[in-house]
């Protein structure tokens, strides 16, 4: 049975193609085939952090619209044969989109993917609602800071009425990504922990990624962070977090910063000690 | 800087926690309200809509909710009907 999931969160900025794209991008080297599909119209990004800003030809809108048949639009990943982008369009057109144009998208995506991960725009108007609309799941992003997980449970609000799934009586999958994880700060009382906003959010935990660099290095060159630096610490929480969305039972490890207050107190010691 | 302040100074995640809780307790109570506005709107402009012309786009329901009351105003302008007027 093909998934359709939404990314999604309320909030800007937190996260939500990038995670997209490295979440896709795991569950597409783990042998699922994978579309991503860009629902910012108007301010598309996905292409850019895939790499693949130069080979857009057709778009969403396009397809949604009439005006070219949906493999045209359909660009295949050179790393990973598995991944596929449906890039959104730049148009300024608000109304670009329709619910009817929008589900037959999703229908045809179904006979062809395993996976069509929907990358939502910010805010809780038409797009977003449209992103979640025929979705069977969500991964919600969420930074642990006031702001993001105010707009969090706004969205998981919306999850449980809009979506058709939720207007059915259907069962819905709730997935917490917590991202942007700032483990000394978070050790230090200055940010919000994993226990904080879990405790408030109350959906399961899908996974922890560290605030990292390895992250923006990953966006610059326009390859997910997986395949970029696999072996590095958010590589590392988005393909767990990947295994977890396929059923695995896998444990969650909080992310441990070593330079913590103690050890900055004591020297290198403390932390090893 | 006193040693207590040093410990205490930059644990605000802890406010950003109890603020947060209060609040969404408040927003989540409020959620269920937004649909219970849009299906009075419908039903009260089914029943008007039997009776007089009216314009979908002008009519406003809104909902207050005080401590001791809350009120419900409907505001529902009625086109001017010329079958109505005498000849
Ligand atoms: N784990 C992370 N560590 C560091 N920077 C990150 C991380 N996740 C996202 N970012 C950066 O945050 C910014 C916003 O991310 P993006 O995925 O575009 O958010 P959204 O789609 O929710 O608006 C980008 O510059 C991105 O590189
Ligand atoms: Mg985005």
């Amino acid at each position: 049975m093909p998934k359709v999931m939404v990314v999604t969160s309320g909030k800007g900025g937190v996260g939500k193609t990038t995670s997209t794209a490295s979440l896709g991008a795991a569950l597409a080297q783990s042998g699922q085939s994978v579309v991503l599909v860009d629902f910012d119209v108007g301010l598309r990004n996905l292409d850019l952090v895939m790499g693949a800003e130069r080979r857009v030809v057709f778009d969403l809108v396009n397809v949604v619209q009439g005006d070219a048949k949906l493999p045209q639009a359909l660009i295949r990943d050179k790393r990973i044969d598995t991944l596929t982008l449906l890039p959104a369009s730049q148009t300024r057109d608000k109304d670009a989109l329709t619910e009817e144009g929008v589900k037959n998208v999703i229908e045809e995506l179904k006979e062809k993917f395993d996976w069509i991960i929907c990358d939502s725009p910010a805010g809780i108007e038409k797009g977003a609602q449209l992103a979640m609309r025929f979705a069977d799941m969500a991964v919600i992003v969420t930074n642990p800071e006031v702001s993001s997980v105010r707009d969090s449970d706004r969205i998981i609000g919306m999850l449980d009425s809009k979506t058709l799934r939720a207007e059915n009586g259907d069962t819905f999958e709730k997935h917490l990504l917590l991202t942007r994880y700032n483990a000394a700060r978070a050790a230090r009382g200055e940010m919000m922990n994993v226990q904080d906003v879990l405790e408030i959010l109350a959906i399961p935990l899908l996974g922890i990624v560290p605030e990292s660099n390895d992250v923006l290095t990953a966006s610059n060159v326009g390859c997910p962070v997986t395949l970029n630096t696999p072996d590095s610490m958010a590589a590392k929480a988005y393909s767990d977090a990947a295994r977890r969305l396929r059923g695995e039972k896998l444990e969650i490890v909080e992310p441990m910063e070593r330079k913590g207050f103690m050890s900055r107190l004591f020297g290198r010691k403390a932390a090893t000690a | 800087m006193s040693l207590f302040s040093f410990f205490t100074r930059s644990r605000s995640a802890p406010v950003a926690r109890d603020r947060l809780q209060i609040l969404l307790a408040h927003e989540r109570s409020l959620s269920g309200q937004s649909d219970l506005i849009a299906v009075l709107r419908e039903e009260i402009l089914a029943v008007i809509a039997k009776h007089v012309s009216i314009d979908r786009d002008k009519v406003n329901v809104k909902l207050e909710c005080g401590d001791q009351v809350s009120t419900l105003e409907v505001n529902v302008e009625v086109i001017d009907q010329p079958k109505s007027a005498p000849n």
